[in-house]
């Protein structure tokens, strides 16, 4: 096996294919998300017995480029009492950890490129998930200065719930994933899919059914969507914490929307369903898991109404939290005694 | 029925009770606007007309008294609908509420105030409701013009 | 101790969820509702002045849009009471009553399906609002197919109706009230069982029936909090006392009760509709009362006395006799009541019009004080308020 290709042996080479790799993982996210917007009016559409966008090119294909067009060329509206640099910032403190968690992501064995091994990877921290849920956390921060800066009660509250939100489940949703680097033994990704590379019933899904379920659900709940979708619920605050927004900031806000979707999606599938093992070549298998998943968050919205806003805090400190750590409990034990 | 709840309002109230009219089914009693709410609370815990349907005014430009502000009642046990009117002077343009007799006539005696300028004594909260509120006049009194202050009327034919 | 200050927030007239221009001023404390203060007038349109400068004919249009989601359902209203007042009551044809219990039940149904939609909506399930709009499309083809006209149907006339029922109608009706059931059944299964839903609308802007009758709620609402009150089955107008018809109540005082009542009353309506279409037989339209109904379109264009007769009536309309009525109808939100007073010419009086969701929408700060923001939402769903009959 030719040695792992990094800055000590081969300084160009490296910095070139990782600027390689940085670029085709962020056009293919930004493909993802541009195109994730056309998917769900299509589905929606079609569960709501209507077509969705048909009309800008070919099967409405056009539509997410005919929609970015029309956001840029929007006037761009900073409200006069707003706090001009938070209000700039807000959507780009949102819009960026989003996509630096794809750093972690594996998607895809190691290749051989110029006699040295290179894995498909952006970069394989150690400390992974930790990372995962530290860029998960500034997130936040996002939120809240959106909801503050713009000066608008309306935006104060969806900021402040959302807040709330985030937090809330942030911490159901670590907890739910200790249970797999129990299992697991190390917090880095790559030795995670590793673990799980034997055969598909090693997939973490199968030995940790409640952590999975967890996940799924309080990840719903940190990035925005329904049936957790207060902070903009449009039919209660308009537009919560973006309602002072135009133009590209708004665009921004979501982008950030479906990236955090992807992000999800990315690591559910790395974390309990092997993350590039599978069938057909790593990067494919990955692409797959996160179309099912984005899929299945698609379809939850058609079908769900909103949760409110006590019923959520509700769930989730005093149902996903407990259950969580019950989880971890029974993992434990069954590390630890068999 | 209807017949022996008048009868009883009358005994009861023997010297406000002005008239007494049946028409389509439909019996009306005209009484002293000073007694009304003590007529409406008799009404409401005596024949059991616990059901305020409607409470509007209604303007008899150039009959005295010009006003009369009629209230539609409903008994939910026996379904039976009765009509107490009390008429009001222009003068003294205002009446007793019934709002501690029936919660539902807060909104209806708003309107009232707002559109027929019946003011309504210890209501609490007598403000316009339909109107803006800084307008001027009451629009559904028969002087009023039909196309508001400050225009011209309608030169085609309206019937 | 440091002093809580609220927050005024203001859900202005133009909101996603208001229902129609209605001003909502809520204090806030936190997400708890300290009040919420009602601001309406925003499409008053003068209706009541209106119909006091037109002759009882020419005011006929103007109640269709009062609540503009059920305008057959004012028109009757309208109708009856002028009959009423002329005391013609007794001599409308048999197939009239037969349709307008046909069309009302109808108006009921498209009137519930807007209602579950937006309320759906507001709540967040979206898909329903677009399955209930397909249906609701259904019933609107039927009423452009009957009257001309999608939403403001001046269908029907004092002493009848205006037109008979087209070729087919019948049968589309049937097609339609066969299917309706399990369409309800759909709309059922995406929410009633939905925890989601459940944790959303029960217990949630709670009446008791006391407050209730003491504020005036009427209709489903009303219902959904144990009273038993229902003015087809207790003041029958329009031959409501040949059917056979449950009158649907619910005690719990909450929501969801009011949710399955009006799901359950739209099943009524289809059980009525079906009634309706086996005692329709051929017949006059128009009662025979010549100083007040139109003559039928033949003799006008073919004899003398028939065009003077229809020139007559709409030129100088008819006169009753001095007095005055109130008749109140079950319209699909509540007691929808007119009251006319007659003083012997040609143009009502006075009408005034008792919409029932302006007394319902009374009662809405009793029902969320103390409760959540999201409350509200559903509170105005649950009230089922349209503004154009609150402003008229």
């Amino acid at each position: 096996m030719p040695e792992m290709l990094s800055l000590s042996n081969d300084p160009i080479l490296f910095i070139c294919l990782m600027l390689a790799k940085i670029l085709v993982v962020f056009i293919v996210v930004v493909l993802i998300v541009a195109y994730a917007t056309y998917a769900e009016r299509k589905i929606i559409g079609r569960m709501q017995t209507r077509l969705g966008p048909t009309m800008t090119g070919p099967l409405g294909l056009l539509q997410p480029i005919a929609d970015g067009l029309k956001l840029f060329f929007k006037e761009d509206i900073i409200p006069a009492q707003a706090s001009k640099l938070a209000f700039i910032l807000a959507p780009m403190m949102i819009l960026v950890p989003a996509f630096i968690t794809i750093a972690v992501i594996p998607f895809g064995g190691d290749i051989v490129v110029g006699g040295y091994t290179m894995p498909l990877q952006i970069s394989d921290l150690n400390i992974g998930i930790l990372y995962i849920l530290a860029m998960a956390g500034l997130g936040v921060y996002g939120i809240v200065l959106a909801g503050w800066a713009s000066n608008n009660k309306y935006s104060l509250l969806g900021g402040v719930r959302s807040a709330a939100q985030v937090i809330s489940y942030e911490l159901a949703a670590g907890l739910s994933i200790i249970a797999v680097f129990m299992l697991s033994g190390t917090l880095s990704l790559r030795g995670i899919v590793a673990a799980q590379s034997a055969s598909v019933l090693d997939w973490y899904i199968f030995s940790q059914p409640l952590a999975f379920c967890l996940f799924v659900i309080t990840s719903l709940a940190e990035i925005n969507r329904t049936p957790f979708d207060l902070p903009e619920a449009e039919t209660e605050l308009v537009s919560g914490f973006c309602t002072e927004y135009s133009s590209m900031k708004y665009a921004l806000f979501f982008m950030a929307e479906y990236a955090n979707m992807i992000v999800v999606s990315a690591i559910t599938a790395t974390l309990f369903l092997g993350g590039p093992a599978g069938p057909f070549a790593g990067p494919i298998n990955l692409l797959l898991k996160i179309f099912f998943f984005m899929f299945l968050f698609i379809w939850i919205r058609a079908t769900f109404p909103r949760v409110r806003y006590d019923q959520l805090m509700f769930m989730g400190w005093k149902v996903f939290l407990p259950l969580a750590l019950l989880n971890i409990v029974i993992t434990g034990a069954v590390v630890v005694f068999l | 029925m209807s017949q022996a709840v008048v009868a009883k309002l009358k005994s009861a109230f023997a010297a406000s009770v002005l008239e007494v009219k049946e028409h389509r089914g439909e019996v009306t009693v005209t009484v002293k606007k000073e007694d009304i709410v003590a007529i409406c609370q008799f009404l409401k815990d005596e024949a059991g007309y616990n059901f305020l349907c409607d409470l509007c005014g209604v303007d008899y430009l150039g009959q005295q008294p010009r006003f009369m502000v009629v209230y539609n009642l409903y008994n939910i046990t026996t379904k039976e609908r009765l009509r107490v009117k009390v008429a009001v002077a222009e003068d003294d343009a205002s009446v007793d509420t019934v709002s501690t007799v029936w919660a539902t006539a807060n909104w209806p005696e708003r309107e009232c105030w707002d559109l027929m300028g019946i003011s309504f004594n210890n209501h609490p909260d007598l403000r316009r409701i339909l109107m803006p509120a800084d307008w001027v006049g009451h629009p559904l009194r028969k002087d009023y013009p039909l196309q508001g202050p400050d225009r011209e009327p309608y030169q085609g034919r309206l019937s | 101790m440091a002093k809580k200050e609220t927050m005024t927030i203001n859900m202005g007239p133009q909101h996603p969820s208001t229902h129609g221009v209605l001003q909502l001023v809520l204090e806030l404390d936190g997400e708890t509702v300290v009040d919420a203060v009602p601001h309406i007038g925003f499409l008053h349109r003068g209706v009541e002045k209106l119909a006091e400068n037109r002759s009882y004919h020419r005011a006929l249009p103007l109640t269709d849009r009062l609540d503009y989601l059920a305008p057959m359902s004012n028109n009757l209203g309208y109708v009856l009471a002028v009959e009423k007042l002329l005391g013609i009551t007794d001599q409308i044809p048999e197939r009239a009553k037969v349709v307008r219990v046909m069309m009302a039940e109808l108006t009921r149904i498209k009137s519930h399906l807007v209602w579950l939609a937006t309320h759906a909506l507001d709540i967040g399930a979206m898909t329903v609002f677009l399955y209930c709009f397909r249906e609701r499309e259904q019933v609107m083809d039927m009423y452009e197919k009957l009257s001309g006209a999608r939403m403001t149907s001046n269908y029907f006339r004092v002493g009848g109706l205006s037109l008979d029922l087209p070729e087919g109608f019948e049968a589309d009706v049937l097609s339609f009230i066969n299917d309706m059931p399990s369409h309800i059944d759909t709309y059922e299964g995406l929410l009633t069982g939905n925890k989601i839903w459940q944790k959303r609308t029960v217990g949630v802007a709670p009446i008791s029936a006391e407050d209730a009758i003491d504020i005036g709620l009427t209709g489903p609402a009303l219902r959904g909090s144990g009273v038993d009150w229902d003015l087809r089955r207790d003041n029958p107008y329009s031959g409501y006392e040949d059917y056979d018809f449950k009158v649907i109540t619910r005690d719990g005082c909450d929501t969801f009760d009011r949710y399955k009542n009006r799901l359950d009353e739209m099943r009524e309506s289809c059980k009525i509709i079906h009634q309706a279409l086996d005692k329709l037989q051929p017949g006059p339209i128009l009662a025979d009362v010549p100083s007040v109904c139109l003559p039928a379109k033949k003799d006008v264009v073919n004899s003398i006395e028939g065009l003077i007769h229809q020139f007559k009536i709409i030129t100088e309309g008819f006169k009753p006799e001095p007095g005055e009525v109130y008749q109140g109808i079950e319209a699909p939100k509540g007691e929808l009541g007119y009251y006319i007073v007659s003083d012997g010419s040609a143009n009502p009086f006075r009408m005034k019009i008792r919409p029932p969701s302006f007394v319902n929408l009374q009662a809405l700060p009793q029902m969320v004080r103390g409760k959540f923001l999201a409350d509200v939402i559903a509170a105005i769903g649950t009230l089922d308020i349209v503004l154009g009959e609150i402003d008229r």
